[in-house]
């Protein structure tokens, strides 16, 4: 039963990443878009990401359960650890989230519209970022679980140039992945163009991003890069991801809304499969070297037997409607 | 502000914010759907802009009611650790079901909330069903892990170690029922009175009557029957607590000696030091009555609870009175309904009458909040009640404080910018509905 809760934690992460940061993403790419696109691009967002973004959202929250109750030490150590980055973190998803709703249920649409567009764009920044931050600690290795002063148990752990660089990745991971998302659904000629624009300047963007990560981690003297290249499994998986580029550039320039989804989706699910097999079952990395692994803190017995069962109850209802969810009201919009 | 306390602050401000959110989102989808099966029935028009009306309400809180529960199961571990690193696995049960009926809930209502005219007609409406069920699913979920806190189930504890964990037995705790039943109906009587008071102050100025009386009715007899209902279910938790937490009963009537033939307090101020209660009205035998079932009875008082094992008897007392008494004028109003619908409709036009349901409008409310404190505070100083303490639970992080403030800056102006947007709504009614007269006028699905 172990390992049905393990898949069910890796799908949440992963489908957190790729729904859910193609929601933040929404945030990221308003901000970047010309001023004068800026209502349609709102339009289109509200209209494909409004019926599920509050599912997508969800994914994190099953994440948490799962870390509490079958992983209680996890949980616990990245609670007071990395309590800064997760408050931080929280405090861009009430921000997005709200103003997301509020400026379309807003029944005047006044000035107030403006303090609801920075809050939802600084905010669709801020959590990528910090969510990004909070997995590069999880393997910078800062983690000093008796840390005695203040700033090394509780700054130095994600304040330093690698969690950083993870950080920026994440955002700029969530900006391409919804520009690929929203360019598929906008009808107009010209918004269209921009968001295939967009999709080519935030997927530079992650290449780039991801170059400084690597960078990162060799001056934090984690040896990341290297250990990857090494291993034929997680060679292979990046070399498929990078071949990849071509074929998304190429479909971007196309216009194939489902081929370029697939492929983005594709290279965020591989990059993210790599760096997760190449540490599995370590979770958290520790500093002094007793990492925490998916087998040492898994609460065994019960509670993870108790908690599989959950989750595949779980799932029989929710993945069904969930897809039926999301058919429903792509099929909807290609009629209208 | 020590650390300790500005967790607890924290919790308490957190807590306290998303239960009315957690509130709205479970019993409003209930007179939607009510309204919405009306329109479908009868074709009546104010049913459906009352559906859509409401639902834009619900879209309002349940977002707000969703990021804050987001919060929550962060801050649990944020602020404390030591809990959870224990407990998780014991009474993490009920929350890996509820994110399965929060996930339903946030499915269903993407399906109501942007489905109209996109479904069959009866399809959709099922969706809001779903919604309100999922809602109140999660609610009694949430309950339960909450009752295991104040009656612990499902370990041993040996040697300072939580083992043969059992989640099954931990969920359905001996305090599982009572508590979510209790919260229940809270919530169904401060939703159903502070819907028809708003309906009923737009009432008195007249406004679009019909679609607003249509809307009070719905909600003053969801509202009216829990109302009616509560002091039953009150009387079953008393019993459980004179069983299973005679401190807690012991600091909500300020009960400081033991007793046989206990009086019932009425009112009044603890005092603490003097172990006395000034200004209040006493029922001679009531307290043993409504304990044990038997006017004889004997009660435990704080006497028999060791120093250090007291919760704060002050706070507890006067919000045990205040969620009773805001209870018993719930009720009157309920009764006041209910005998002029049957007995005399013409009361329900005047304005006396009208008034009293407008001011009746936050005492649900608070009656709520009071409840809450009552529970909470009562369980103190224990986290887990007799097992850990809430002291030795907290995070080690310093500081807190500062979150503290970030959260009441956050939740403060959230709670400004949802009564803000919920006013512009409100206010925007007479122009979105004309009375039924123009058919095309019928909010256009968003």
């Amino acid at each position: 039963m172990l390992y049905v809760v393990i898949i069910f934690l890796c799908l949440a992460i992963l489908l957190y990443l790729l729904l859910g940061g193609a929601d933040f993403g929404a945030g990221i790419v308003e901000l970047i878009t010309p001023v004068k696109l800026r209502e349609k691009m709102r339009t289109i967002a509200y209209e494909t990401i409004g019926p599920i973004w509050e599912a997508n959202h969800m994914w994190l929250i099953i994440t948490i359960v799962i870390l509490f109750v079958g992983f209680p030490t996890i949980y616990t150590v990245l609670s007071v650890h990395l309590h800064i980055p997760l408050l931080l973190m929280l405090l861009g998803i009430i921000g997005r989230g709200t103003a997301f709703i509020f400026r379309h249920y807003d029944a005047v649409k006044d000035d107030m519209q403006r303090i609801y567009n920075i809050i939802f764009t600084y905010s669709s920044f801020i959590t990528p970022l910090f969510l990004g931050i909070i997995a590069g600690s999880m393997i910078a290795g800062e983690i000093d679980t008796n840390a005695t002063t203040f700033y090394s148990g509780y700054i130095q752990p994600w304040f330093n140039y690698f969690p950083i660089s993870v950080g920026l990745f994440t955002v700029s991971i969530c900006g391409f992945l919804a520009a690929v998302f929203l360019m598929g659904e906008a009808a107009d000629k010209e918004i269209k163009a921009a968001f295939t624009r967009q999709a080519k300047v935030l997927n530079i963007a992650t290449v780039i991003a991801g170059g400084i990560v690597f960078l990162a981690a060799e001056i934090e003297g984690i040896s990341l890069m290297r250990e990857l290249v090494t291993n034929p499994f997680t060679l292979v998986i990046l070399l498929l991801a990078t071949a990849s580029l071509v074929l998304l550039w190429y479909f971007l320039g196309k216009n194939k809304k489902v081929l370029t989804r697939l492929i983005a989706g594709f290279q965020i699910s591989m990059i993210l499969f790599a760096v997760g097999l190449h540490y599995f079952p370590d979770f958290i990395i520790l500093k002094g070297g007793n990492n925490l692994s998916l087998y040492n803190s898994a609460a065994m017995g019960k509670p993870i037997i108790t908690l599989g069962w959950a989750l595949l109850i779980g799932g029989v209802f929710i993945i069904p409607s969930l897809v039926y969810l999301i058919y429903s009201f792509q099929r909807n919009r290609s009629v209208s | 502000m020590e650390d300790l306390l500005a967790a607890r602050s924290q919790m308490a401000l957190s807590l306290g914010f998303h239960i009315i959110f957690a509130c709205i989102g479970m019993v409003m989808p209930f007179f939607m759907a009510t309204s919405h099966y009306k329109y479908l029935k009868t074709g009546d028009l104010h049913q459906k802009n009352l559906t859509k009306a409401w639902s834009k309400g619900v879209a309002i809180f349940f977002v707000t009611g969703a990021v804050s529960g987001t919060m929550l199961s962060f801050e649990l571990g944020l602020l404390w650790p030591e809990f959870m690193e224990h407990a998780g696995p014991i009474f993490g049960m009920p929350f890996s079901l509820e994110g399965t009926a929060f996930f339903i809930e946030a499915i269903a209502l993407g399906f109501f909330l942007y489905g109209w005219d996109k479904f069959n007609k009866w399809f959709h409406w099922f969706t809001g069903i779903v919604v309100g069920v999922s809602g109140l699913a999660s609610g009694i979920l949430v309950v339960a892990a909450n009752a295991w806190m104040n009656s612990p189930a499902g370990f041993d504890y040996v040697d300072g170690k939580y083992i043969n964990i059992d989640p099954v037995a931990a969920m359905f705790n001996d305090a599982w029922f009572t508590q979510s039943l209790h919260m229940t109906l809270a919530a169904f009587a401060a939703i159903g009175f502070a819907v028809a008071g708003i309906h009923a102050l737009m009432l008195l100025k007249n406004k679009n009557k019909q679609f607003h009386w249509k809307a009070f009715k719905i909600a003053i007899v969801y509202g009216g029957i829990a109302a009616l209902l509560q002091p039953l279910s009150g009387d079953l938790s008393a019993k459980d607590i004179a069983e299973r937490q005679p401190a807690k009963l012991a600091a909500m009537e300020a009960h400081f000696e033991t007793s046989k033939s206990a009086p019932l307090l009425i009112g009044g101020l603890p005092n603490e030091d003097t172990k006395e209660v000034d200004y209040a009205i006493k029922i001679p035998g009531a307290l043993s009555f409504l304990a044990h079932g038997d006017f004889e009875a004997e009660v435990i008082g704080l006497d028999q609870i060791p120093e250090e094992d007291q919760p704060p008897v002050l706070i507890t007392h006067i919000a045990f009175q205040v969620m009773v008494g805001l209870g018993m004028i719930m009720m009157a109003l309920s009764l006041l309904y209910f005998f002029s619908h049957w007995k005399n409709k013409n009361w329900q036009t005047k304005r006396w009458y009208l008034w009293l349901f407008v001011l009746a409008t936050p005492l649900g409310f608070i009656a709520l909040e009071a409840g809450w404190t009552v529970t909470e505070v009562g369980r103190q100083p224990w986290i887990i009640n007799g097992f850990m303490r809430t002291k030795d639970a907290v995070t080690p992080m310093p500081g807190i404080f500062y979150s503290f403030l970030i959260f009441t800056a956050v939740y403060v102006s959230l709670s400004f910018i949802v009564t803000f947007l919920l006013y512009r709504q409100i206010k925007a009614v007479p122009t979105t509905y004309e009375e039924g007269k123009d058919q095309k006028k019928a909010l256009t699905p968003q």
